[in-house]
């Protein structure tokens, strides 16, 4: 898929963004056959060729840890896709409060950093659920999308 | 696991419902009838309440202590004592041979060990001091969304009941339908086609 293309659809639900990428963990669930298969790649190395396959059996990603990194800031989290939760929510730091008149100030800029990651999920889920609803999803979207998976096949087969 | 904290999880809500006005008065209100009560000398095993987001052992909610801005700040304080089940067999054995000595009986039937049990955990509940989880919550009321800082699926369902209480609005947990039903602004075929739609397979 065209990597240009997705950040730029990112920065449309924020212009902050300079780039997304996925962090140290993967979790991908089969619940086509009877059983549930589920299978996690984690760690800033992992190789994502277990995770292909799985996704070519027929898996789906259900939790994806990502980095959102604006200017010279990073937030960290993982997202989960059955609830939307987020957990593992690391904001890029700020000094804790010293004195209880500071922290009102400390609360509200908390309260934006976090603020800013769940909107821009809010936002990029509005985006995804346009497409989802919409004809393009089933002559547009899926086919590309399968022409990816098959294209990755065939690199990591000659690899 | 709250705002301070270095990793956070957090779960979003949509507040369904007006707040009488005021506004501030309505959620003080609220906060005051449900503050957590402090239960480490009684036989209670469970307190369910709201606390200061900054003062979480000592709950005030006079002055603007819970308005940061035009956000409200604040946390659920969940306390729970549970007795080990092997210190209740211990202190029920000890009471059934006091019990046995005292009364000259040979046995105890099964309703007096029953009732003797129940003593027994009550005055070890009442002993012992409660383990207290504190989860914060940001409440954005010009938006109608909360946040609150925990994933746990038990602390989710005391906040909703609680919440509901207090203030007289509920709270819509934000997962997948309900974020698309409430907050993605579909039009009425978008709403339609979301209602049958079933997994995609990528592989056909």
């Amino acid at each position: 898929m065209d990597t240009d293309k997705s950040q730029r659809l990112f920065r449309s639900a924020d212009p902050d963004l300079v780039g997304l990428e996925i962090g140290n963990r993967i979790v991908l669930e089969n619940r086509r056959n009877e059983a549930l298969e589920r299978i996690t790649i984690r760690g800033e190395e992992a190789n994502l060729a277990e995770g292909l396959l799985a996704l070519q059996k027929g898996a789906l990603v259900t939790e994806i840890s990502l980095n959102f990194r604006s200017a010279d800031y990073l937030w960290q989290f993982s997202l989960k896709g059955e609830s939307l939760n987020v957990s593992n929510f690391k904001t890029p730091k700020i000094a804790l409060p010293e004195s209880p008149e500071d922290l009102e100030g400390f609360v509200l800029e908390k309260a934006y950093l976090f603020d800013k990651i769940l909107q821009f999920i809010e936002k990029t889920y509005n985006l995804f659920l346009k497409q989802r609803l919409s004809p393009q999803w089933q002559t547009d979207i899926v086919p590309k999308v399968s022409t990816w998976m098959a294209a990755k096949r065939t690199t990591l087969k000659n690899n | 696991m709250g705002i301070q904290s270095p990793s956070a999880s957090i779960s979003r809500y949509h507040v369904e419902g007006r707040l009488e006005k005021p506004v501030i008065e309505t959620v003080r209100r609220g906060l005051k009838k449900n503050i957590v009560v402090d239960i480490d000398r009684e036989s209670i095993e469970t307190s369910v309440g709201w606390t200061s987001f900054h003062k979480p052992y000592q709950p005030n909610f006079e002055g603007p202590s819970f308005i940061f801005g035009t956000v409200f700040v604040f946390s659920l304080r969940i306390e729970k004592k549970t007795v080990p089940p092997k210190l209740l067999q211990k202190h029920f054995m000890l009471a059934s041979a006091e019990r046995l000595a005292k009364t000259g009986q040979r046995y105890l039937s099964r309703n007096e060990k029953q009732v003797l049990k129940e003593q027994v955990a009550n005055q070890l509940i009442q002993r012992m001091p409660a383990t207290p989880n504190v989860y914060d919550l940001i409440w954005y009321p010009e938006e109608s969304t909360l946040l609150f800082f925990t994933n746990l699926k038990s602390a989710n369902e005391e906040l909703e009941t609680i919440f509901l209480r207090s203030f007289g609005v509920s709270l819509i947990r934000l997962f997948p339908y309900t974020a698309a039903e409430l907050m993605s602004g579909l039009s009425d075929s978008e709403r339609d086609v979301l209602q049958t739609l079933k997994p995609t397979d990528f592989n056909k």
